[in-house]
């Protein structure tokens, strides 16, 4: 018996495709554990330094140690796709994690957000990540790590902070206003004139340009605003900040579709390993058994858990969507949803139910208690998290006559007002690379006006 | 490892990532962070570490890890999440903890938490503290002429094999045989060159400090505490400046003893101070062992302030003996109550002999933040009596 991995890599692929999965090639490669660890810290297999990803690393780190997750697979997208499966898998678990990683590269080549994330970075995120790394690399040794340090520091506290709707090579605001449509002589313009001859219209003195306010509105896209309006800021500082926007653009649909995309992974390994006939019997418990502990709704031995698993939650929305809709209803709602309709339109009362979702309250006194059912709630609750790539609402309102920057914070889109330190450390880290005064407007815990300032 | 290995049937693997960690080496840099931040506020951290005694060359400081910030909201004084698993409304899943303010309610991506501990070299804090607090370095007295040792000095044509320095030997062969026959040898006795020592006197850089405390009963355990801690760093001073710093630990109430360093800070006394007990037996033993002709001499002596007034004109002369032998002498007085700073007894003392123009200082201190402006006092004070 040939129980090898790579002569059921092209079964399993030809069961996919023939059950309508699309998607780049992916290459697939076995990596060791550690560094399966340290693509999760990092998001990308190559990334740029910063301190912060090495606390993330240590807590990783630990919590690895106390045996509570283990990775089998990233696969980031492309063409190709580039699949790293963990060293030490088995031969069913690697049979198993295939399959899940085809499922993703169905979704990220065909969902809409990954596709036009995709459009404007490009379909070699890794590649990018690599060479941003090395950029800053080449950085660290002109300019020294304390100067690039900051940059980072600043960048990375607001890599949430774009605006997906604009694009990623994005101009700067037009210089001047629009002139005004010039007014014809109109019938009301005579009679107003005729009534005092010394009050005349201005008209047509001469075409005055008016400079364009900056920003002309509210401006989300903080990354791009600081890189393109930053008063003293250097090539290389902008360079890293646009760096970062490009890396957040990539990871926006990741975070935006994540109960979607490793619900529909898990669907189709499922599915595929249902399906697939050729795998031996052993290969096949042993790949159903690995199934069930990712898609399990709770950890181990527990009953009742405070935080719901996504793969169970998408795995479970997809299979009643393909059982009722059939498969090419589940292709549609794939290709065109995100997290937020596809919770709010496929997740009902029935379901929630079934998979025995609860709402709960929990006061910062450590008491937590399991709130009236109310769907709608349910939904809030589950999507609270996930609006605004994860972050509060905060817009560069205006840059005074002195550079000092302006930020407004939408504290009733958000409900509530900033964390007052961490607001002004995050200040702090952008005063140093926007070198003016940095202002920062939002509400204290009584909802009124709060105004933090760096320097002081 | 050049190419990517094809284990058969497996993914193929690439060994390279075994090699290197980015995720260590950001842990690092974090690290590094940390020290920087540490060494921003080592006065006050040391100040109160326990680092006499034990010997021990590092300090443990106790530090959390740092945190990215980003912008959050305010914490809500409620938070709601969706939870799985059998649980009616009204279930209570958790009860009130007492203490923490924050339980690990839903989204709990709080960073704080994990303590951990770096070690710093005593050395290296000591380097740090010194370029911080600007110090000068002392200068041993010069003009002492006692220790001697054996230093190379040039070379000679005859010597022992063992001192036979064959690179200026070969270059002596080298020039020979440049206006030579070819035929003449490669070596001969003549090209041989040895090093040559000689008794070379050299100014005495040995030193001792003498660590005089006051243990009657009126020193209090804290008081006891910022002595302890005032002599460590002092003694870390001295010991940049000289290679061979002796210690000598003397306690005394009515009476004087020498103690070993263990057992100086375990010492408590009762009843009275008689400080001219403690200066005396200071310069005995100087006379003993400490010949001012070959140390450094420096004398620091702790105290509360407290000293009968009939033992002022003794303790006066006990002084005087010791400052005219010693570099300097100090005197720290430790008085968490005390307002009275240095119109002691003691402090009297000391004072009378600096307005002589002795090379004495005092400096009170009350608290453990005060530890460093005595080191920094002692140190500067010191270095201008030098110059001057």
């Amino acid at each position: 018996m040939t129980d090898s991995w790579r002569d059921y890599l092209p079964r399993i692929e030809q069961l996919a495709t023939g059950l309508g999965l699309s998607y780049n090639p992916v290459d697939f490669e076995a990596v060791p554990e550690s560094f399966m660890m340290e693509i999760s810290v990092y998001g990308l297999p190559v990334r740029m330094p910063h301190w912060s990803f090495g606390v993330r690393y240590i807590y990783q780190l630990i919590q690895h140690r106390m045996g509570h997750s283990r990775l089998f697979e990233v696969v980031f997208p492309g063409n190709p796709g580039r699949a790293y499966l963990a060293k030490n898998n088995s031969l069913a678990e690697n049979v198993l994690v295939t399959a899940h990683v085809l499922g993703h590269a169905d979704f990220s080549r065909n969902n809409l957000l990954f596709y036009n994330s995709q459009k404007q970075v490009g379909e070699n995120i890794v590649e990018q990540a690599a060479n941003h790394a090395r950029q800053i690399g080449r950085a660290i040794e002109e300019h020294g790590m304390q100067r690039v340090e900051a940059v980072l520091d600043a960048a990375l506290s607001l890599e949430q902070h774009i605006d997906m709707h604009q694009s990623l090579q994005r101009d700067r605001y037009p210089e001047y206003l629009q002139p005004k449509a010039e007014n014809k002589e109109d019938e009301f313009r005579k009679r107003f004139a005729s009534l005092d001859p010394s009050t005349q219209f201005q008209t047509s003195a001469g075409p005055v340009r008016q400079r364009a306010p900056i920003p002309p509105h509210p401006e989300r896209d903080l990354l791009w605003f600081v890189a393109q309006y930053a008063p003293d800021l250097e090539g290389w500082e902008r360079d890293i900040f646009l760096a970062v926007r490009a890396e957040s653009f990539y990871f926006y649909p990741v975070f935006a579709t994540q109960i979607m995309n490793e619900g529909w992974a898990s669907y189709w390994h499922a599915r595929l390993l249902r399906e697939a006939d050729f795998l031996p019997q052993h290969a096949y418990v042993d790949a159903v058994k690995c199934h069930s502990d990712v898609v399990r709704p709770h950890g181990n031995g527990e009953h009742v858990a405070l935080s719901i698993n996504p793969y169970h939650l998408g795995f479970s929305i997809w299979e009643k969507i393909v059982e009722r809709d059939g498969l090419e209803a589940a292709r549609r709602i794939m290709r065109e949803d995100d997290d937020f309709s596809f919770v709010r339109n496929y997740l009902d009362v029935d379901m929630a139910e079934e998979l025995q979702l609860f709402r709960f309250k929990a006061e910062s006194n450590g008491r937590i208690e399991v709130v009236e059912d109310d769907l709608h709630e349910l939904h809030d609750a589950l999507l609270a998290p996930k609006y605004n790539f994860g972050a509060p609402s905060v817009a560069a309102k205006h840059i005074r006559v002195d550079g000092t920057l302006e930020l407004l914070h939408d504290h009733k889109t958000d409900g509530r007002g900033l964390d007052v330190e961490r607001g002004k450390k995050v200040l702090e880290y952008i005063q140093r690379v926007w070198r003016r005064p940095v202002i920062l407007q939002t509400v204290d815990d009584k909802g009124s006006a709060l105004e933090l300032r760096i320097p002081f | 490892m050049d190419e990517p290995e094809s284990t058969e049937g497996e993914p193929s693997v690439n060994g390279w990532y075994d090699l290197f960690s980015r995720g260590a080496r950001d842990w690092l840099r974090h690290n590094e962070k940390v020290r920087e931040a540490v060494r921003e506020h080592l006065p006050e951290i040391v100040a109160g570490a326990d680092v006499v005694g034990g010997g021990s060359r590092t300090v443990r400081v106790p530090v959390k890890m740092l945190e990215h910030y980003h912008f959050r909201l305010r914490r809500p004084e409620e938070q709601q999440g969706v939870g799985q698993g059998p649980a009616k409304p009204g279930d209570v899943l958790a009860k009130p903890s007492q203490g923490q303010g924050h339980g690990k309610g839903a989204g709990g991506n709080d960073n704080g938490g994990i303590e951990f501990t770096l070690e710093f070299k005593v050395d290296d804090i000591v380097d740090w503290l010194w370029e911080e607090m600007q110090l000068p370095n002392l200068k041993a007295r010069v003009g002492r002429s006692d220790e001697s040792d054996w230093v190379r000095e040039g070379w000679d044509r005859r010597g022992a094999r063992s001192r036979l320095d064959r690179r200026r030997s070969l270059r002596e062969s080298v020039k020979r045989r440049a206006i030579q026959s070819e035929s003449s040898p490669a070596f001969t006795d003549d090209d041989l060159r040895f090093r040559q020592l000689s008794k070379r006197e050299q100014p005495s850089i040995q030193a001792v400090v003498f660590l005089l405390m006051d243990v009657s009963g009126s020193m209090s355990d804290r008081d006891r505490q910022l002595a302890k801690t005032f002599f460590f760093w002092a003694t870390q001073g001295l010991k940049r400046q000289y290679r061979h710093l002796d210690t000598v630990f003397v306690a005394h109430t009515t009476e004087a003893w020498e103690f070993s360093e263990e057992e100086f800070f375990q010492v408590n006394g009762t009843g009275g101070t008689v400080t001219s007990t403690g200066l005396n037996k200071v310069r005995e033993i100087i006379d003993d062992r400490y010949s001012p002709a070959r140390y450094n001499i420096y004398l620091f002596y702790a105290s509360d302030g407290d000293n009968y007034v009939e033992d002022r004109p003794y303790a006066d002369a006990a002084l005087k003996k010791v400052a005219e032998v010693a570099n300097y002498s100090g005197y720290l007085e430790v008085s968490a109550m005390s307002q009275q700073h240095l119109g002691t007894e003691v402090g009297g003392l000391f004072k009378a002999l600096t307005t002589q123009g002795k090379p004495v200082g005092s400096f009170a201190i009350s608290r453990v933040e005060d530890v460093w402006d005595a080191v920094r006092h002692f140190f500067q004070h010191q270095a201008q009596d030098q110059t001057t």
